[in-house]
């Protein structure tokens, strides 16, 4: 029973954070190593769908609710934060908290009426909404319809999140992002709402019959998720410095956003950060390596890696890891 | 009989041409344990969510500790103190046998570390102290019973329905799960048990309902309950009626 | 606006629901039969259309009559994803159901990749067939062949789906969806009702992808859009419900053509939506739906 009591919850919590803080300080001290730039992008690219995927996975991961309508929490803050700054001149700093608490709000009242919906009708009702407001924004003057919006660079600067050339600092602030969303998810494990909703995603009449209103907890879960991933949009805008509605608010991101909790691992802590790290190098790799020698044969690449990984590795590329911890588990035991 | 704990008071429930409970009425002490038995389809899991607020009844009503609960929902009923299990069992199973009973801790605490404390005693009272890390879905169909107990009685509850939670159990497997529903009582709960093996309840509760066809046929002691020519029927068919 | 003008309109987009319909009683089958959302379906879509094309070029043989050929190569497709790919998520125990979505959707992401890798991503189009250039006139309103002619083939593929369930096999596929255990024990092979009703479920796609290559452009995502269509169509319907799937398909058709008449072309998937949401929060089921 030795190895029971050391797996215990506590323990294992502390091994997380732990864990987390020395792989934090791996990827702050990463760009020493990678001087390629465009290696670089990669890697910032990586983290912010970590963080994405991450913010999805509370949602979706924890409490159970298959959305595929996270492009529209995305797409709130991305303009949120680009309108404030392009017409008048509001920081990102302040833009990144309106982002994130409007694309919460949008995830609370699209969860009102969608988490009366079950199952499979919850998750087409996502996804139609989301498209719905796609669709209006291509054709919504006010922001530029489908043409999108430019972000003009000035000059360097923290506030404004400009930088000319160097993603270096970029890097840091996509860390930043990706480490906050971590951090949340982990509080949120071992607290009483993480708690609520793995009950709510378990067993609905379980969990009603320990006292868990249902719909508040998956309400909370999604305006929690919603805000991350607002916040997570915020960035991208100011990285870019471009945002169109195809960019933005698609199906596809919101399909790129649950991709990676998914194939990491649903509703883990780790899920979501290894996903990315696999998915997202290997989509861009073969877009730069192939795309260009002929077209198609990226996708070609991409969607075999995704079937090949949702088969064989069904819960996630986290399994790999956890089954060696069982393993050395039942050894000591 | 004192202040009753839980009266039921003229439920009935149909489920489109099947009247799963017809004019249901009794009342239970505090402290008491007692037995709901009757054969296959006779209503007592479809009673069972009435009282514990998962399903409204058609007609009639139920107090708890005084107050009208019928209708109220099965959120509200559990945070009132009515706990219960499931006849087919419920566990979180992408949790741990602890996880699954912080759950249910977290009805009264806040944080984790109370949570945590609440629900490793109740673990310990079930006689699964030894498994609080392995996967709820990992255990055994007993064991799984007991999660289910413990995941109820973290909430404290004052009442609770235990739904055939000796079915399906070897003797000795019985005999534990019968000492564990001994040592709720004696921590002041109040019990009610659906079990359609007659033999195992008896010896255990105090008093006994008996549903057929979703009416009550009788109410009494367990002595009483064995002799009645009408349970005999119910069980056993008319030819073996003296 | 004149009269004629709505009701050529109508008409059209009924007859376009239709299609829909018969893409999204494909979905609806198959969910209905194993609780899988196949996310492949738009692809395999386009893959029945330029299969159409392809053979069309090579031989010279009218899409119209292809029909046949082409149903059996789709149906042998749906075969092959199930034996290949979704029959190995069925003895996944968490999340099942998100393993299978993205499974399906890998390998949609993998045959768009395919048709542009092999065709290129250009817009193609048949342009000589028996219906193409033809429209039927009746009174004022004026309908393209290739669309009418679409309907009526629509009409005779929920005919088939209608005949099925009185089949023994259609009775088998029943039995299979109403207890996936259970029916092993009445000597039922449920691996095979499964492949089978994944081949059914894709021949009704590609029946679809024959007509449509008849009038409507070919590229690699041509299937994205349609299959989104479906996807709002069987959960109008109700998952599951071939009948709901049928009615929901001409209301999206309707709809659809009356929104671009009247509002505005860009915005006509925007009546689809609202539709579909309005019904979803009165029926939170879909119009037919039990599961
Ligand atoms: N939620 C429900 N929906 C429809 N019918 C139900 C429901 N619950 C119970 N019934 C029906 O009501 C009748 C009584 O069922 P119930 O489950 O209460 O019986 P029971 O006494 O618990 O039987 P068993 O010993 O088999 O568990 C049965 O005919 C059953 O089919
Ligand atoms: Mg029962």
């Amino acid at each position: 029973m030795a190895g029971a009591a050391r797996g215990t919850l506590t323990m294992r919590r502390r091994r997380e954070i732990l864990l987390g803080a020395a792989i934090l300080v791996f990827l702050a001290l990463l760009p020493l190593g990678v001087g390629n730039v465009y290696l670089r992008g990669l890697i910032v690219l990586t983290l912010l769908y970590a963080g994405l995927a991450q913010a999805w996975n509370i949602l979706g991961g924890y409490c159970g609710q298959i959305s595929l309508g996270h492009a529209l929490y995305f797409g709130i803050g991305a303009y949120t934060s680009t309108l404030l700054l392009t017409r008048l001149g509001v920081s990102p700093l302040f833009g990144m908290f309106a982002g994130g608490v409007l694309s919460g709000g949008a995830a609370f009242l699209v969860g009102l009426p969608c988490f009366r919906l079950s199952g499979h009708y919850y998750v087409i009702a996502t996804l139609v909404i989301g498209m719905m407001v796609a669709l209006l924004a291509a054709n919504w003057d006010f922001i530029n319809a489908a043409q999108g919006i430019t972000i003009p660079f000035h000059q360097e600067s923290w506030t404004d999140l400009a930088f000319r050339t160097a993603i270096l600092p970029f890097h840091y602030v996509m860390l930043a992002y990706a480490a906050l969303i971590w951090l949340i998810a982990w509080l949120i494990e071992g607290s009483r709402w993480g708690f609520f909703w793995r009950a709510v995603k378990d067993d609905v009449a379980a969990a009603r019959s320990l006292g868990i209103s249902i719909y508040p907890s998956k309400l909370a879960a999604a305006a929690i998720s919603g805000a991350a991933t607002g916040i997570g949009g915020v960035l991208y805008a100011h990285y870019i410095g471009f945002i169109d509605p195809d960019s933005t608010l698609d199906l596809s991101l919101s399909v790129l956003i649950a991709l990676p909790a998914v194939v990491g691992g649903i509703g883990t802590l780790w899920g979501p950060l290894l996903g990315a790290a696999v998915l997202i190098p290997v989509q861009q790799l073969s877009v730069a390596w192939l795309g260009s020698a002929a077209g198609g044969i990226d996708l070609m690449v991409y969607g075999a890696l995704i079937m090949a990984l949702a088969l064989a590795r069904p819960e996630g590329l986290v399994s790999f890891f956890q089954g060696r911890a069982r393993e050395e588990a039942a050894d000591h035991g | 009989m004192a202040e009753p704990l839980l009266a039921i008071r003229g439920i009935s429930k149909s489920f489109g041409s099947v009247a799963a409970n017809v004019d249901i009425s009794f009342e239970v002490a505090p402290g008491e344990i007692l037995g709901l038995i009757g054969p296959n389809g006779a209503g007592k899991s479809s009673l069972f969510n009435i009282i514990a607020g998962s399903i409204v009844p058609d007609r009639g009503e139920i107090l708890f500790a005084g107050r009208r609960i019928s209708g109220i929902g099965a959120v509200a009923c559990a945070r009132l103190g009515i706990g219960r299990t499931f006849q087919v069992v419920r566990s979180f199973d992408s949790m741990t046998v602890l996880e699954n009973v912080m759950v249910g801790a977290f009805l009264h605490a806040r944080r984790s570390a109370a949570a945590m404390r609440a629900a490793g005693e109740v673990i310990a009272f079930c006689g699964l102290a030894g498994r609080q890390d392995v996967p709820a879905h990992r255990l055994s169909p007993p064991d799984k019973r007991r999660l289910e107990i413990a995941r109820a009685l973290a909430t404290r509850p004052r009442l609770l329905l235990l739904d055939e939670m000796l079915t399906g159990l070897t003797p000795t497997e019985a005999r534990e799960g019968m000492q564990l529903v001994r040592d709720l009582r004696a921590q002041g709960i109040t019990i009610i048990m659906v079990e359609h093996v007659m033999e195992v309840l008896l010896p255990l509760i105090d008093r006994a309902i008996v549903l057929d066809l979703g009416r009550k046929l009788l109410e009494g002691r367990p002595a009483e309950i064995v002799r009645h020519p009408d349970v005999i029927r119910a069980y056993l068919g008319d030819r073996y009626v003296a | 606006m004149s009269a004629t003008l709505i009701a050529q309109v109508a008409i059209g987009g009924l007859l376009m629901g239709l299609v829909y319909a018969v893409v999204a009683a494909g979905l609806s089958l198959i969910f209905g039969l194993m609780d899988v959302v196949n996310f492949a379906h738009g692809a395999l879509l386009m893959v029945a259309m330029y299969a159409t094309l392809l053979i069309h070029r090579a031989t010279g043989i009218d899409p119209l009559l292809q029909l046949p050929l082409v149903a059996a190569l789709l149906f042998g497709a749906g075969v092959a994803i199930y034996r290949g790919l979704i029959a190995r998520t069925l003895s996944v125990r968490v999340n099942a159901g998100m393993v299978q979505i993205f499974v399906t959707f890998g390998l949609s992401i993998f045959l768009v990749g395919a048709a542009e890798f092999l065709f290129g991503s250009d817009f193609q189009s048949i342009n000589t067939s028996l219906l193409g250039g033809h429209s039927l006139a009746f009174g004022a309103i004026v309908l393209p062949l290739p669309l009418v002619a679409s309907g009526i083939v629509a009409l005779f593929v929920f005919l088939g789906l209608a005949l099925l369930s009185r089949t023994e096999f259609g009775q088998a596929l029943e039995a299979t969806r109403e207890d996936h255990e259970a029916v092993a024990l009445i000597g039922i092979d449920r691996d095979r009702v499964f492949g089978i009703g994944w081949g059914i479920g894709t021949a009704s796609v590609g029946i679809a992808g024959v007509m449509l290559a008849n009038f409507y452009y070919i590229a690699p995502d041509v299937g994205t859009n349609f299959a989104l269509i479906a996807y709002v169509t069987v959960a109008l319907g109700g998952f599951g419900s071939i009948f709901g799937a049928l009615v929901a398909g001409l209301m999206i058709g309707l709809v659809e053509a009356l929104t671009a008449l009247f509002i505005d072309p860009a915005l006509k998937q925007i009546g689809i939506f609202m539709i579909y949401l309005a019904v979803l929060m009165i029926r939170p089921r879909g119009l037919f739906g039990q599961i």
